[in-house]
């Protein structure tokens, strides 16, 4: 069945189930292998999305359920104000190890981000206690996060 | 159906392949991706060893012959070559070697491994030697060209210079002259006061494409006709597949082929979704075989009688009988569960059997094994199977095994085109290869407030006596006593058996810490408790035994110093101590938890002081400290696989949980200045976290946990401790 969906501010045509998750259309039908793979059942975020500015998982959302709607992926959320600023301080922070979380991590804290400028520690457990770090980044991750709030990047 | 953003990974992917021989190590912008490693490469180019590659233009790539799975070992490896190569950091770039145990065998292992913390250490001498060799040749070089003394000129970051006449050359101009050099014999290595670029926190050369989504692990891979394989593996260890009814299954719009192996069915289809949709639709009988009457139970009761028995004497000093029969005596046991290594990215393998090669690409730290078993399996030479290695999502040990590849070999038997077999995270916790059971028995006596007798008993796998046999002698696992028989004390009586005890039909393997995350657990806990019977602080106690390890003492007086030890802490709050020496490096750390009436753990603080030698990238030592006090609280906190009728009971994040962001204390790491030779570091924060959050639940509640998992029925306010 032919669904269309605007992925990165672009219309994507392909065939595929209605109940499809989106992860899965991303990485195997559209060759965007920037989402991740982590859990499948919504426990991990490495597949974390925007739909709409807001952060998803991915893995266990129907395409059908995001059809007129704006989908922002890794490739792309650099284009955001606050995903550059994430991006950045996650560089100067270092933050990153074996990087498979990442991508997660990366659209989690830009979602954050941008609702909440200047989020205290709360807001950041909330807002990142969805996203399994298994290299155990999570000292950098919150580092990282008020740093990119700060402005005060390098 | 195929996107068009795809293709122009693929038209690369394609054009490697087509060369016959492609190195797929993805690291764009400053890396040499999908550079053809062939036998000519080195044409034209500076190749005065397998590890250096500098170009006309002065491009420089350097080979890594170990993985990079989150370590920051690319980063560091480049860091000691391009040191004593004097290269311009700015140019370097970094490309994966090739399967090649000649020339990429890791010096410890005589094979091509990633693991036991040691890249650093098995090549710190090898490639400082093979930088400084290269660079004698550019020297050389040059001073030819303008015909003076050698020693009269001086090479920096990428350049020769003659400061008498003012003269310079860049490598890439020097590079053709370099390569008709002679090879000098025993060049001197740099004064570490003279290092620039070895103890300073380089940035990764990885990381910049791991925020955008480009940086390509081996689940990412992507080929021209490639299906979506979803894989069941037989749900008890050891049972086969009986039969398969598949008809459902084949109706799944995307299903293209079922695929039965021995003991797993695989699903082919033209994505994931609808590969996992045709596993779920597939009625599989299973053979169950002998092990489905197996669960936890029978296996602890196994372990535990064995380790009744003595063990295989590893060391002994003085008279431990003797000893022992004095003073104040302790006896304990300790015990550590089966654990799943759960790393970030599912296991996975993309292999292509041709009818005249094998061509794989995943992310492994076996590549030579991988590539040999893939031979095996596929029925073709060595030669023929093509490994391109990823990056990895995490390895902890897992991928030392080559498991994953082998059932991708031959699911691809099947089919023409190449196939993605990934597994789901069910399959990748329940088909596990599990850090073992072990049971550790402390006997011990107490002289003057000093410990005068120490007997150890390490009761477990012998996980090297399967993965390199000629490393296990004598009935001797020298990774099961790892930092057992090395305990830090003085202890003049002293004594270490080992007792192999194979758990019934679940596989074992290595876990991020190896050895030590068992015993420094065992050791650590123990002399808390002969503190406590001692009536000593546990850090003035540990002291005391600590006279002849300086390094080991200097890092513990920091580590009190820094923690706090000794202040005041509200009721029900603790700070637990943990010394280790694993890896050659020496690691103190303090962690400060409290815990609830219920018994639910708070961690407040971690303080980790770190002497591991010379400090190749202070960050990279932080951050790995940091994240493995992560991995190694995690399993003190959660982590237990327990089966029952021959089957892993957990599955996912869910039942098998990991440490989160909400979860995490403050962590401080020190790295202190040391001139020694660099000690591993990639495990070892995974050692200290278990033994001293226990030991601050001790001091906090008294209760002396022996197990892990940490029970919290144990801690609930007024219970007897
Ligand atoms: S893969 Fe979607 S939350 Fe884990
Ligand atoms: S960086 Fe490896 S899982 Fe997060």
């Amino acid at each position: 069945m032919a669904t269309t969906l605007t992925i990165n501010g672009e219309t994507k045509s392909f065939d595929a189930p209605p109940e499809m998750p989106l992860l899965w259309v991303l990485r195997d039908i559209l060759g965007m292998t920037g989402t991740k793979f982590g859990c499948g059942i919504a426990q991990c975020g490495a597949c974390t999305v925007h739909v709409d500015g807001k952060a998803v998982r991915s893995c266990v959302l129907p395409i059908s359920a995001v059809a007129n709607r704006a989908i922002t992926t890794i490739e792309h959320v650099g284009s955001t104000p606050s995903g550059a600023k994430v991006q950045k301080a996650w560089l100067d922070a270092e933050v990153i190890q074996c990087g498979y979380c990442q991508s997660g991590q990366i659209m989690s804290a830009a979602a954050l981000l941008a609702a909440t400028p200047s989020p205290d520690d709360a807001d950041i457990d909330a807002a990142m206690a969805g996203n399994i770090c298994r290299c155990g980044t999570y000292v950098r991750i919150r580092e990282a996060i008020k740093l990119a709030a700060s402005g005060r990047q390098s | 159906m195929n996107a068009q953003n795809s293709v122009s990974r693929r038209a690369l992917l394609t054009g490697g392949i087509a060369t016959g021989f492609l190195l797929a190590f993805h690291l764009p912008l400053r890396a040499a991706a999908n550079e053809p490693a062939q036998k000519d490469a080195t044409d034209g180019k500076f190749a005065p060893n397998a590890f250096i590659r500098i170009e006309e233009t002065g491009r420089t790539v350097l080979m890594m012959p170990q993985v990079e799975m989150g370590q920051g070992t690319y980063t560091s490896i480049s860091a000691v070559l391009a040191e004593e190569l004097d290269a311009d950091w700015s140019k370097v770039e970094v490309q994966h070697a090739p399967p090649n145990d000649k020339l990429y065998a890791n010096p410890t292992f005589g094979l091509q491994v990633t693991g036991n913390s040691n890249s650093i250490r098995a090549w710190w001498v090898p490639l400082r030697k093979a930088g400084a060799t290269a660079r004698a040749m550019l020297v050389q070089a040059a001073a030819g060209q303008w015909d003076v003394d050698a020693a009269s000129c001086t090479a920096s970051k990428g350049e020769v210079a003659h400061a008498a006449s003012g003269r310079k050359l860049g490598y890439g101009e020097l590079a053709l002259a370099a390569q008709g050099q002679t090879q000098p014999k025993d060049v001197a290595v740099k004064d570490p006061k003279d290092f620039v670029l070895i103890g300073q926190p380089l940035k990764r050369l990885d990381t910049p494409d791991k925020v955008n989504g480009k940086a390509l692990y081996g689940i990412d891979a992507i080929l021209p006709g490639m299906k979506i394989a979803a894989i069941a593996n037989c749900p008890v260890f050891g049972g086969k597949v009986g039969k398969v009814d598949d008809s459902a299954a084949m109706k799944v719009a995307g299903v293209r082929k079922v695929v039965v192996l021995d003991d797993a069915v695989a699903v082919i289809g033209d994505h994931m979704w609808a590969a996992k949709k045709g596993l779920e639709a597939l009625e599989i009988e299973w053979n169950e075989g002998t092990n489905a009457g197996i669960s936890t139970k029978d296996i602890w009761q196994n372990l535990r009688d064995a380790s009744a028995k003595d063990g295989v004497v590893a060391k002994s000093t003085g008279d431990i009988a003797k000893a022992l029969a004095t003073g104040d005596k302790f006896e304990a046991a300790y015990e550590l569960p089966f654990l799943a290594h759960a790393s970030m990215e599912p296991i996975n393998a993309t292999v292509h059997v041709r009818p005249d090669a094998c061509e794989i690409w995943t992310g492994t730290q076996i590549m030579t094994r991988v590539q040999s078993e893939a031979a095996k399996a596929a029925g073709v030479p060595v030669d023929k199977v093509i490994v391109n290695q990823h990056l990895l999502g995490g390895g902890f040990g897992r991928k030392l095994e080559p498991d994953m590849v082998i059932a991708a070999v031959k699911i691809a038997k099947q089919v023409d085109y190449p196939v993605k077999v990934i597994w789901t995270r069910e399959e990748d916790i329940q088909h596990d290869v599990y850090r073992p059971v072990y049971r550790d028995q402390i006997t011990a006596s107490l002289v003057d407030g000093k410990v005068a007798a120490w007997k150890y008993k390490v009761a477990g796998s012998a996980i090297l006596a399967r993965w390199l046999p000629p490393a296990f002698q004598k009935g001797i696992d020298i990774d099961a006593i790892d930092a057992a028989v090395d305990a830090p004390y003085d202890f003049a009586n002293f004594h270490v058996e080992y007792v192999r005890v194979e758990p019934p039909a679940v596989p074992t393997g290595f876990w991020r810490g190896v050895g030590p995350n068992n015993n420094v657990f065992a050791v650590e806990c123990a002399m808390d408790e002969l503190a406590r019977k001692a009536g000593k602080d546990p850090i003035e106690f540990r002291k005391s035994m600590l006279t002849k390890n300086p390094r080991m003492l200097a890092v513990l007086n920091l580590v009190a110093e820094k923690s706090g030890w000794g202040q005041p802490l509200p009721a029900r709050v603790g700070r637990g101590v943990c010394v280790q020496p694993s890896f050659a490096s020496f690691i103190a750390t303090v962690v400060e938890a409290e815990i609830d009436d219920i018994g639910e753990i708070v961690l407040r603080r971690v303080t980790s002081v770190v002497d591991t030698g010379i400090a190749v990238n202070p960050d990279t030592v932080k951050a790995q400290i940091e994240g493995g006090l992560i991995f190694g609280l995690t399993a003190a906190l959660y982590g237990e696989i327990t089966i029952e009728k021959g089957r892993v009971q957990q599955s996912n994040f869910h039942d098998y949980r990991m440490m989160r962001i909400n979860e995490t204390p403050k962590i401080d790491v020190t790295v202190v200045k040391s001139g020694e030779a660099p000690g591993g570091i990639g495990e070892a924060g995974v050692n200290a976290g278990p033994p001293a959050l226990r030991n601050a639940i001790y001091a906090a509640t008294g209760v002396a946990l022996r197990r892990l998992p940490i029970d919290r029925k144990l801690l609930a306010a007024g219970r007897k401790a």
